[in-house]
This record gives structure tokens, C-alpha cells and sequence, in this order.
């Protein structure tokens, strides 16, 4: 017997670790913080803390001379690590004294900093500015209230950045974010398989995605090729047709707009008829994804127009590649060849000891800059910002792309993008409308499907 | 002032028993049961990120009704019941194989199948996507031999999707079970085998005469240990599928993990969901117990 309760003693502390692990969740903000004000400690030198004591004791003095030092967390060393370093030079030449302190932080881990000194309530450990992905935008300044400040009245002529690119880090018709890197949706082509079928690139340029799948069929035919290849399960191109036509996943009270959604029927009914003619192939994973459009098995894609850089790793193909605008939605109302996929923001925290420099301090680059926006092109990130467009350095031809000054033509994409609702529940109604998806392409009943969906969402606003 | 009294001897000994414990156990308590007892309390609680409101038994009410917790529970219970078996059997036969005394390479073999054991959760896993990838090996070599007409689709489909989560998990684990076995089977006497031998025992008689039987323990052991992992399987559900296609392959540790960190942070009812996991393990443990062990 005695055996018997050590074996169960044995099993249950077992089950018990695991719950440790799992509910523990709540606990890990607790014990995280710490790990995270240690972890920022020797990267982050005098900042935050020694600053905040700075900016304690003469913040009106500071912010007049545009000195003191901003910590700022955000992930890619090539991309946006590298346009917060550009911004810190521009910035400098009237502020001699100012200092940027950027620390290189995945943005998996953001999330979770951010979301453990939330539900702990302590701030201190956020850094000045961070970057945030449009997508949990609202997700966190609805759930974390204090975490952005406020920055509708900062200074910041907001109108001059595209409307569809702003809406995401609007909360309650408050601005919580400058908006950063361009996600306008555009349709890169293989023109050299296009060709094969007799096609060119103006074929696909302002077209219908009935158009499209014309073309694709004759693609198809002649070469054997699809036209693009989506990762099975995720529901990018969905949300881009989506967008493409004004039309979200919510109301804009928040309630979900799934069930009687024409155009979410639209945009189900079009990718399956891709899907169904063999114009549009499901891969497993990211990977495949990339490497089908750069081993040529597929003739073209539509995404951001991030989906460049992966683009134009395929050096062997330079040249025969040629962007343009993505198809419209046959019969949805509103419906435009211009959308827009990723991309992320600024965040301003409250935790910010002089917001007045930090405000001042986007205003003057991101948000007032067109050289920042040059010095930062080679590394693909397109301005958001409509004057940045009007910059010479926007209009050199890409050899790349065939010679087409792209930077421009994107640019001139984004300012035509309709703005679009995420909601707080973005990925909840996201990944429901992909079980949908996966479902009706399998021969479920769409009207079936989309209920299921929508009470899915309900269900999960519920809690 | 009155002396201290002497400690009698085995005072003393239990003393320093406790001393020794000590530090270990008020680790467990600190970093293991104390945010247990918190993660309970949290269950009780709902609301969204920090906000959260006292809600009674709302979370483990309300879970019965999420139909993807449901979908996640069939799934895992799935793997469950079709992956520990064949794992347990798997590696009950390769232990009896390799502990033949008179088998050559021995070390090189045992090596062998327990080095799937070294590898890191996520990186068989992405290698296992890869292998079942449209393009990937396994369809090349089907599509090759002329099985296949044009690549299958594994991942994307219900049923294969499924099974090539079994087939990851069963290369990943059989090995780390059978060194238990191995570890058991040394402490049979050989002369057993030996006077089986000499009564006429064939090799199947003495596997289920007294190869199992005398595994007991071990296989209990195994068994309440497989099946603990397997409610608790998450690495493979993330990588390998992504819960897909349409969340037929995912699991409860997955889901609640989107509860808490994907979706809106929902924390309370996270870790209502991991209670219900420690419930159904303890349900479980117990029966396999009532089953396997019959000695008192």
C-alpha cells in the first residue's frame, strides 16, 4: 500500500509540473519581469533607469534642448534597428546631445515583455518607444490601456501618412502609433514564364480577379505553372481581398461581420475557384512558401510588399521579374486593386519619462523627414509617409524588377489602400475564418461554415 | 541562565536530514507550488489582459462549451490512445532484442534508436515538416516508385496530418522507453530464461511468460509517463502542423498556449484548461494504476 501512495505521489507531482508550465502562464509576467529588468540591465546601460532620473530632475530642460537619451526596443538588425539608428542622425544634427539607445528585441518577446509589465502593473521595465505589428495593435492598447500613450495631439500631422496604413493604431479616434514600414499588397510576376503563355505584365495590371484566373488557366496550360502559391491555413490573401474592398472581419462597434459578409463570401468563393482550377497551390509552411516563388515552380505571388526582399534573393532571376497592382473583387462593392498586409508602428509607452522628446523626436524623422526616408531605402523600407514619395530617390529603376522605379509605384499604392476595422479580436476571427476556409475548400457548406466562424469569435469574446 | 539541552543522537540525525532537504524543498515551494496555488486561483478569475474580475466556476463551465477545446481534447485522446500503445509494444520488443546476450554491436544498436531521444522537440519537428513537405522526400520517393501519381498533401489533410504526428512522436519516443525496459531486463536473472530454455519454452512463451510479467513495474512506469507526455504535447502540434488543417491536429497544451499569448490574453481561463489537464492525467494515472499494479 505503501508503494502505491508513492507511486501516486510520484505521478501527481508529474501532472502538477505541468501545470506549473501551463497555468502558470499568469505567473511567468511575475517571474519574467525580473528576468526581463535583468536582461535589460547591462544592454540597456544608464537607460531607462538612470535616465528616468535624469529626466526627473529637469525634464522642461531637456525637452527644450532636445537632449537625454530614448531606449528603444524593436527586431530586425537590418531593417528597422537600422532605420531607428538613420532617424537618431538625422535627429542629431539639431540635437547634439540626443542619444538613441536601441536594443535588439524579437518581436515574440515584446509581446510577452509587454504583456507581463501590464498584467503586473509595473511599467518600469518598458523602454521608451517600442515597434509594434499593426495587427496587435488594438489587441494591446484595448487590453493594456496604460501601456501607449496617447499621441493624437503630440504635434504629429498624422493626415500625412496613407489612412488604411494609420487606422490600425487608432484606438477610439486617439492615435497610439506613427506608422513605420509600408505593407501595400503588391502582384509580383515571373514575366519571362508569362511570356510562355503569351501574356505580359500589363495583362495583370487593373485586372478582376476573374481576370486573373483567365490568365492563370492559360498559364497553367502553356506552362504547367501556377500562378501563386499560399501557405495552407493561414489566410493572408483572404485578409488582403478583404481589405482590398474596404471590408473587415468586424463592425466598427466590434462586433464580428462574418455571418451576411458579402464580400467575405465574395472573397471565400474567389480564393476556392483559384484554389479548385489549380491556379492558386496550398504549400505546408513559410519556407515552401518563399521557395516556390524562388525556384520558379510558381509564376508570381501577392503579398506586402516586404515579400521583396525574399524576392530578390533569387539574383538568377533579375530581370525577369515586374510588379504591379493585385486584382480586384468581382461584385464586391468598393472594391479597388490597392490593399495592404503586416507592416508596424511606433508606440510611444507611458512609461516614458519625457514624452515631449520622444514625440518630438518621431515628428522630426518619421513623421517630417524625406532623407531619413531615402537613407533607409536601400534596406526596403518604404515610406508610409506621403512626402517621403515625392523624393528623387523614389523614382531610381529597380534592375531587378525590369528597370521599374517600384519604390514610387508603391509608395502611390499605399495612399490608395481603403482602411479596414482589425478589432481586438483579429486573430480569433482570423484563424476561425481559416477553419472555414480549410472546411468549404474541402466541400463543406459555405453559409454552414461561416456560422460556425462567426459563433466561434462570439464564443471567444465571451470570456 | 539554564544550559541548552543535548540533543539526544537520532535527534540530531533528523536534523540534518531536514537541513539538507530543506533548500530543495523550499524551491519546489517557491517556484512550483506556490504559483500552482496561484495559477487555481487564477482560474477563478476572468477578464481581459490585467483587468480581471472574480467569476467563480464561469471558466470550467465555459469550457465545456468552446468547440476547438473540445476538438483539441478528441485530438490529443487520439494520439493518446493509438501512439502509447504501439510506442510501448515498439519498445518492449526492441529492449527483448537487444538484450540478447549473444547479439553483436549491442552498444551501436541501443545507440542508435535512443539518439532520437537527443534531439531538440522543434527541430525534429521542423525536419519532419520538411520530410513531409509537397516537395519533400517522402513524396519524391512515392511519386518516384510510381505509388503516388503527383505529390500528396500530408499536412493538409485531416486523417495524414494526424498520422504523421503519431509517426514523429513514435521515432522521437520509442527509443527513450525502451531504455527503461533495458534497464529492467537486466535486473531479471538470467538462469530464468536459461531454465525456460530447458523446459521447451519458445521465445514468444518466454516474452509473455516472463519477460512481461516481470516488467510490470517498468511498463506501468512507462505507460503513466507516456501518457502524461502525450496530454502535454505541444512542441509538435506547433511546429510540425500549426494545429491545422482546420485545428483537426491540435492539441490542448497548443490551444491553451493561443488562450494566453496569441490571442487576446485570456489567462484565467488558460489556466482553468491546465487544471482540467492535471484532472484528466490524475483520472488517468490512477486507472492504469487500478489496472497494472496488483502486488498489494
Amino acid at each position: 500500500m505503501k508503494r502505491k501512495i508513492l507511486a501516486a505521489l510520484l505521478a501527481s507531482t508529474m501532472v502538477l509540473s505541468l501545470v506549473g508550465c501551463g497555468g502558470g502562464s499568469a505567473e511567468a509576467p511575475a517571474a519574467d519581469s525580473g528576468a526581463a529588468a535583468t536582461e535589460e540591465a547591462p544592454a540597456a546601460e544608464e537607460a531607462p533607469a538612470a535616465d528616468s532620473g535624469a529626466a526627473e530632475e529637469a525634464p522642461a530642460a531637456d525637452a527644450a534642448a532636445g537632449g537625454g537619451t530614448l531606449t528603444v526596443w524593436c527586431w530586425d538588425p537590418a531593417f528597422n534597428l537600422n532605420a531607428m539608428y538613420e532617424a537618431e542622425k538625422v535627429y542629431q544634427k539639431d540635437h547634439p546631445d540626443f542619444k538613441l539607445n536601441v536594443v535588439e528585441t524579437p518581436w515574440e518577446d515584446i509581446q510577452t515583455k509587454v504583456t507581463t509589465a501590464a498584467t503586473s502593473g509595473d511599467l518600469s521595465t518598458l523602454p521608451d518607444i517600442f515597434l509594434m505589428q499593426d495587427n496587435a495593435f488594438q489587441k494591446n492598447v484595448i487590453s493594456f490601456p496604460d501601456v501607449c500613450a496617447d499621441l493624437t495631439n503630440s504635434g504629429i500631422d498624422f493626415s500625412q501618412f496613407a489612412a488604411g496604413k494609420t487606422a490600425y493604431s487608432v484606438v477610439d479616434g486617439k492615435n497610439y502609433g506613427v506608422p513605420f514600414d509600408n505593407g501595400a499588397v503588391v502582384a509580383c510576376y515571373r514575366t519571362d514564364i508569362l511570356e510562355q503563355a503569351g501574356l505580359t505584365i500589363d495583362d495583370f495590371t487593373d485586372i478582376t480577379f476573374d481576370q486573373y484566373l483567365e490568365n492563370g488557366k492559360k498559364v497553367l496550360e502553356a506552362t504547367g505553372k501556377p500562378l501563386i502559391s499560399m501557405q495552407a491555413g493561414e489566410c493572408d490573401l483572404l485578409m488582403m481581398m478583404m481589405q482590398s474592398a474596404g471590408s473587415s472581419l468586424f463592425n466598427a462597434d466590434g462586433t464580428a461581420n462574418i455571418v451576411g459578409n458579402d464580400t467575405l463570401k465574395i472573397v471565400l468563393e474567389t480564393y476556392k475557384s483559384l484554389k479548385d482550377a489549380g491556379v492558386l497551390v496550398e504549400v505546408n509552411s513559410w519556407d515552401e512558401y518563399i521557395s516556390s516563388m524562388v525556384s520558379g515552380d510558381v509564376a508570381g505571388t501577392i503579398n506586402g510588399c516586404w515579400i521583396m526582399a525574399s524576392i530578390q534573393t533569387a539574383e538568377d532571376q533579375k530581370g525577369n521579374w515586374a510588379l504591379t497592382n493585385m486584382p480586384s473583387l468581382v461584385g464586391a462593392a468598393n472594391a479597388t486593386n490597392y490593399s495592404n498586409n503586416g507592416g508596424s508602428s511606433w508606440a510611444v509607452t507611458t512609461n516614458c519619462k519625457d514624452q515631449a522628446l520622444a514625440t518630438d523626436f518621431l515628428a522630426s524623422t518619421f513623421a517630417g523627414s524625406t532623407e531619413l526616408y531615402d537613407n533607409i531605402l536601400s534596406s526596403g523600407a518604404l515610406a508610409t509617409w506621403a512626402p517621403a514619395g515625392d523624393s528623387d530617390a523614389y523614382a531610381t529603376p529597380n534592375e531587378f524588377f525590369g528597370g521599374d522605379a517600384v519604390s514610387a509605384k508603391i509608395v502611390d499604392f499605399s495612399t490608395k489602400v481603403p482602411s479596414n476595422i482589425t478589432g481586438v479580436y483579429y486573430y480569433e476571427a482570423r484563424d476561425a475564418v481559416a477553419v472555414a476556409l480549410t472546411n468549404y475548400i474541402n466541400g463543406s457548406d459555405l453559409d454552414t461554415e461561416l456560422k460556425t466562424a462567426e459563433d466561434t469569435v462570439n464564443f471567444n469574446m465571451g470570456g | 541562565m539554564s544550559k541548552p539541552k543535548k540533543m539526544t543522537l537520532s535527534k540530531k540525525h533528523n536534523l540534518t536530514g531536514w537541513v539538507f532537504l530543506m533548500p530543495g524543498a523550499l524551491l519546489i515551494l517557491f517556484m512550483s507550488f506556490v504559483p500552482m496555488f496561484r495559477a487555481l486561483l487564477l482560474s477563478f478569475k476572468t477578464g481581459v489582459g490585467a483587468a480581471m474580475k472574480s467569476c467563480g466556476i464561469l471558466n470550467y463551465t465555459r469550457m465545456f462549451q468552446d468547440t476547438v477545446f473540445i476538438q483539441s481534447i478528441k485530438n490529443t485522446f487520439f494520439y493518446l490512445i493509438i501512439q502509447v500503445p504501439i510506442m510501448l509494444i515498439f519498445a518492449l520488443i526492441l529492449a527483448s532484442i537487444l538484450n540478447n546476450k549473444n547479439l553483436k554491436f549491442k552498444g551501436l544498436f541501443r545507440t542508435m534508436i535512443f539518439l532520437p531521444c537527443a534531439t531538440s522537440l522543434v527541430a525534429y519537428a521542423v525536419i519532419f515538416r520538411s520530410l513531409f513537405a509537397n516537395n519533400g522526400i517522402i513524396n519524391l520517393l512515392f511519386v518516384k516508385l510510381g505509388i503516388l501519381d503527383q505529390p500528396y498533401a500530408f499536412l493538409t489533410n485531416v486523417w495524414s496530418a494526424r498520422i504523421v504526428i503519431i509517426i514523429a512522436l513514435l521515432w522521437r519516443w520509442t527509443g527513450y522507453n525502451m531504455v527503461f525496459y533495458l534497464s529492467g531486463l537486466q535486473n531479471i536473472e538470467y538462469s530464468i530464461y536459461e531454465a525456460a530454455k530447458i523446459d521447451g519454452a519458445s521465445a514468444v512463451q518466454t516474452f509473455f511468460r516472463i519477460t512481461v510479467p516481470l516488467l510490470k513495474p517498468t511498463i506501468l512506469l512507462t505507460a503513466i509517463m507516456s501518457t502524461n507526455g502525450t496530454l502535454q504535447l505541444f512542441d509538435e502540434s506547433v511546429n510540425l502542423t500549426d494545429g491545422g488543417p482546420a485545428n483537426a491536429s491540435i492539441t490542448m497544451s497548443h490551444y491553451i498556449y493561443n488562450m494566453s499569448f496569441k490571442y487576446v490574453p485570456n489567462f484565467g481561463y488558460a489556466a482553468a484548461m491546465s487544471f482540467l489537464i492535471l484532472v484528466l492525467v490524475a483520472i488517468l494515472a490512477f486507472l492504469q494504476m487500478k489496472v497494472g499494479d496488483k502486488r498489494d
